[in-house]
Parts: structure tokens; C-alpha cells; sequence
């Protein structure tokens, strides 16, 4: 079942101006949007905020309703903590199946430590990881 | 200095019954062979001896550059096309660009009233003249090069660019004064003292004819303490002829010779004529055209016009610095832009939502364009670059309907301002 393992990831546009990242940052506050790891990619004039945060359907509705650019996109979340090299073995997975890692970034947690990566083809990748027997995280998990 | 001292420093009645009597003889004229003309002055009925003095001017309609463009290309023209022995173009953005013809009196007139300019600023034979204007479909590097031939003077015709070129050039040839674009000219200024060069010290120019786009005094005075050499504005559009009137050694406003043009200025909401001094939009009659006639021309250029006579002796009046403009057309690197065709072209492009925003700065002599512009959240994606891709998307689309490289800047929904009344999405920051 591929679909446990596919996180939904929050992206939100935000303009690369003084106080805007703080603003959005304040608005997910105010919506009681629990962020659990996030990710900041910039350029000159923007930036693209990508996070996990708890119950994704409600909080996106949450955000898109104060009129914040929001996108749910489908992410993998590979379980780094009790195997240590298991990033390059999943990156090397997805090389030798032609998959393109886009981005990824680190999660801490209490009970586990992930990289969430973002792929073209989520269901493909999950299914390619786990054969080659790389732990995935699961939704539920975090 | 007078090229022609006897019309130059007609005294103001001899003048004024001058112009009366030629825009009485142009009308009559007008009226009994050009239809177009007829027809507009038959829409306010007003019949050529309805002018029986010269502010009776103010009972004829105005013309406007829209009729250009309607009546593209040789619609307009009072003479047979045989009888064009040139043409010149001006560049808009988009829609037909505004095409003028000259007779060979028009050129003549034109090359005429450049000879006067020149030799009100001490230019004459004894000078060599580079026009750095660009020769071409653009009125500015031939007008000034005819102009200077006929006073006599050493016409160097560079055109733009090759600046380093230009500067050895203007060393070799001893160069004394400059014809371009104030922009240009800073350009040149920067590169002379990237190489070293001073001009006081290492060459022999000393005046700079600038003109044909917007400047300022501020900017005159920048130019003037950081290159040592004294500069003029010039003023014209291609409608006129070109470049064509200038400032004179008291650099007082710019004289607009009285035989060849009868300049007014009027409220730009009401059209209603206003008095000598007070600011407003210039419309002018060219007295002596043929190929095309031009008859209360709206401008559209804010100035105001001075009418007593001149420290220098010269009679005609002269207009102060152009301030503004009454529409809102930019002129960005040399061509002409309306917001509303930004705003055009932004609503073909389905990647953009609905606000925008047009930023201007000066990057040293060149004109910058950000256009600022609200995303369509439906296209945006989690990907860098996605949205890089979607923004040169943007801007190539921009490129292809405005004909103008432009840059664009991607803003979140609700980041740009919003207006309750008259919108002004334009932000000058060029320091002119
Ligand atoms: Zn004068």
C-alpha cells in the first residue's frame, strides 16, 4: 500500500520581503497550524515554504482560507534514525530507477528521525524503496 | 550670435501679425484641400473665417497622436508621396508606430531652425559636432547632423555606441561640442573616467546639446559639476519635425522659433487656453509644414511658455523645462509606453492574477522596467525552479507583445496595493 507512506506536504508561497515569512508564520499560529518540520527555499524575490504539519487537509483549508498561496504536495518521509546510510541507499534507489529527488529536508521528532525527499512519482518511489527494504515513514507516524 | 537676426529679433507686434497671417493663409488652405481637416473643423463648425485674430487659434480642435496612428501611414499627408523625400519613424510599444514625411522645404525648415539653435548656443564653423544620436528611423542623429552642416560646423556622425570608440574619436578630432540622450551622455561620462579621460584636461569638448527624453535640472547640474562641460536641452518630437529647439546661451527656457511654430499652452482637463507663464500642456501649430500639417497639437508635454523677449534678443517665446506629461506615457530606453498596454499584455498571460504594479529605476544611464505582478495561485508550484520558469515565461510573453525587455517580479496574492479611486500603478524612481 503505497498511499501510507505518501506525507502530504504544505507549500506556501511567500514574498522575499522583511516580515513576511514572520507574518505567515504568525498566521499559522493563529490558525493552530502545528508545524513539524519545514523547509525554506529562496530566490531573489520569493521563497517557497514546504512543511509538515498535523492534519494537512485541515490545516490547508485553514491557510488557503487567509488567502495565502497554499499547495498540498506529496512527499516521502525515509526513516533515517536506526539506519544510518539508509539517505544514500534511498537516493541511490531513485537514481538507479530514474526517479529525480527535487528537494528534501530533515525531521526530528521524539519517536523518529526522517528526511522527507520530493519526487515526480510518489507511488513508483515508495513502492521501488521498499522493495529495496528501506523504512518509510507513515503518516500515522508522525 | 543670430543665424538670422532679422526674424530671430523681430519685435513681438511684427511677430505676432507674422503668425496670424500664416495661420490664417494655412487654415484657408487647409479647409479648401485636405479632407481630413475639413471634416474636423466642420465637426465644431468653424469655418475659416471664424479667425479673425490670432487667440481665435483656440476656436480650432485639437489634434492628437491617435490620429497618427488611425490614419497610418500617409493618410494624413497634405502632398502627393512623390513629393516626400523623407521619412522617419517613431517606435511605440504596440499598434502602428507614428510615421512623419518631409518636403524638401520641411526639411529645410527643420535643418533651419537647428542652424538658429546651434549658433544661439556659440556653435559655428569654427566647431566639430558629434552627433551620438542614433541615426536611423529616429529623428535625432539627421536633424542634428544636417543642422550642424549648415552652420558650418565639423559634423563627426558616431551615432550610439562604440562608446570607447567615440571618446578617441572625440580626442583625435578635437571635438567641441556633443549632440544625445542625457542618458547617453552619463554612459559616456563613466566610460571616460573608467579610462582616465578628463575632459577639460584631455579634450576639447565643452558643450553637450541634450535632449529627447525627460531630464531635469538636478540631473543638468550633476552632468555639468562632474564633466566640467556646460549643457543644453533641446526639444522636439518627430510630429514637429525632431529635435529641433533649444535653450540659448542664457539658457532661459527654450526658444521656439516664432516664424515656424505658434506654441499655447492649455489646462490639460479642460482644454481652455491659459496665460503666458502658467504651466500646462504645450499644443503647437507648425506654421511652415507641408507634407503633414500640424494644427493645435496636443503634446501632451507639461511646460509653460514665456512670452517676453529674451536677455539675448531673441523675440520668439520660450517654453520652460518639460515637467511631465498630461498622459501617462513613460518613455523607457527611447520608446514610448502606456501603462494600459502593460496592463494589456499582463491580462494575455494566464500565469498572472490581477495586480500589478510598474516599477522604473535608472541603472546607471539605462532605463530598468520591473513589472511587479500578483501570481495566478493556480500555477504555482513547490518547485524553485518552477516558478523561475514561470516567471521568464511571464516575461517572455511581456517581450513579445510589448516589444520591450522587461523584468518581472512574482508577488503573493494581496502583496501589491490596491485602489479605491485612480489607480497609480506606476512608480518612477529614475532620478531624471
Ligand atoms: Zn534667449
Amino acid at each position: 500500500m503505497p498511499e501510507e507512506n505518501v506525507i502530504i506536504q504544505l507549500s506556501i508561497f511567500v514574498n522575499n520581503e522583511p516580515g513576511r515569512l514572520a507574518a505567515i508564520a504568525r498566521t499559522l499560529k493563529e490558525s493552530n497550524v502545528n508545524m513539524k518540520a519545514f523547509n525554506l527555499a529562496e530566490s531573489a524575490e520569493f521563497g517557497i515554504l514546504r512543511a509538515i504539519v498535523d492534519d494537512p487537509e485541515e490545516s490547508f483549508e485553514k491557510i488557503r482560507q487567509k488567502g495565502i498561496i497554499v499547495k498540498k504536495t506529496q512527499v516521502i518521509g525515509i526513516v533515517i534514525n536506526d539506519a544510518p546510510g539508509s539517505l544514500f541507499d534511498a537516493a541511490d534507489v531513485c537514481g538507479r530507477e530514474g526517479i529525480n529527488i527535487e528537494y528534501g529536508y530533515a525531521y526530528a521528532g521524539k519517536n523518529l528521525s526522517a528526511f522527507f525527499i520530493r519526487v515526480d512519482e510518489p507511488h513508483r518511489a515508495v513502492t521501488a524503496l521498499k522493495e529495496a527494504g528501506i523504512a518509510l515513514v507513515k503518516g500515522t507516524d508522525i | 550670435m543670430f543665424w538670422n537676426s532679422e526674424i530671430e529679433c523681430l519685435p513681438k507686434e511684427g511677430l505676432r501679425k507674422l503668425q496670424y497671417g500664416s495661420i490664417k493663409s494655412l487654415i484657408s488652405k487647409l479647409y479648401s484641400s485636405n479632407a481630413f481637416y475639413r471634416h474636423k473643423m466642420d465637426s465644431v463648425n468653424v469655418k475659416p473665417d471664424d479667425i479673425r485674430s490670432l487667440s481665435d487659434i483656440s476656436k480650432l480642435p485639437f489634434m492628437t497622436k491617435q490620429e497618427f496612428r488611425d490614419n497610418y501611414p500617409t493618410k494624413m499627408f497634405s502632398v502627393p508621396n512623390t513629393d516626400i523625400v523623407r521619412y522617419h519613424v517613431s517606435s511605440g510599444t504596440t499598434g502602428k508606430p507614428t510615421l512623419v514625411g518631409y518636403t524638401r522645404k520641411d526639411l529645410d525648415y527643420w535643418t533651419d531652425a537647428l542652424a538658429r539653435s546651434l549658433t544661439s548656443i556659440g556653435i559655428g564653423e569654427d566647431d566639430t559636432l558629434q552627433v551620438s544620436y542614433g541615426y536611423g528611423l529616429f529623428t535625432g542623429g539627421l536633424g542634428l547632423h544636417y543642422g550642424a552642416e549648415r552652420v558650418g560646423a565639423s559634423v563627426l556622425p558616431a551615432s550610439t555606441g562604440s562608446t570607447e570608440r567615440q571618446l578617441e574619436l572625440m580626442q583625435d578630432l578635437e571635438v567641441t561640442a556633443i549632440a544625445c540622450t542625457p542618458s547617453y551622455f552619463i554612459h559616456i561620462m563613466d566610460v571616460a573616467k573608467e579610462i582616465g579621460i578628463d575632459f577639460l584636461r584631455d579634450t576639447k569638448l565643452r558643450k553637450a546639446i541634450l535632449g529627447a527624453e525627460p531630464w531635469s535640472e538636478g540631473m543638468r547640474k550633476r552632468i555639468e559639476e562632474s564633466s566640467g562641460i556646460r549643457a543644453y536641452d533641446i526639444y522636439g518630437t518627430s510630429e514637429l519635425a525632431g529635435p529641433m529647439f533649444t535653450e540659448c546661451e542664457e539658457r532661459n527656457g527654450i526658444h521656439i522659433c516664432g516664424d515656424m511654430a505658434y506654441i499655447e499652452t492649455v489646462d490639460p482637463d479642460s482644454g481652455e487656453p491659459l496665460e503666458s507663464g502658467e504651466k500646462g500642456e504645450l499644443v503647437i501649430t507648425m506654421l511652415k509644414k507641408e507634407a503633414f500639417p500640424l494644427v493645435r497639437y496636443r503634446i501632451r508635454d507639461l511646460s509653460a511658455v514665456y512670452d517676453d523677449v529674451c536677455a539675448c534678443g531673441r523675440s520668439s517665446p520660450r517654453i520652460a523645462r518639460i515637467s511631465g506629461r498630461s498622459d501617462d506615457m513613460l518613455i523607457v530606453r527611447g520608446i514610448n509606453v502606456f501603462p494600459s498596454q502593460i496592463e494589456y499584455a499582463l491580462m494575455q498571460v494566464p500565469q498572472v492574477g490581477n495586480q500589478y504594479m510598474i516599477v522604473l529605476t535608472r541603472d546607471g544611464a539605462l532605463d530598468n522596467m520591473v513589472v511587479q505582478v500578483e501570481i495566478n495561485p493556480e500555477y504555482f508550484s513547490d518547485k524553485v525552479k518552477d516558478m523561475i520558469s514561470l516567471r521568464s515565461h511571464i516575461e517572455s510573453e511581456l517581450k513579445k507583445y510589448l516589444n520591450l525587455a522587461v523584468h518581472v517580479e512574482l508577488k503573493a496574492p494581496g502583496e501589491l496595493p490596491r485602489f479605491d479611486g485612480k489607480a497609480s500603478r506606476v512608480k518612477d524612481k529614475r532620478s531624471l
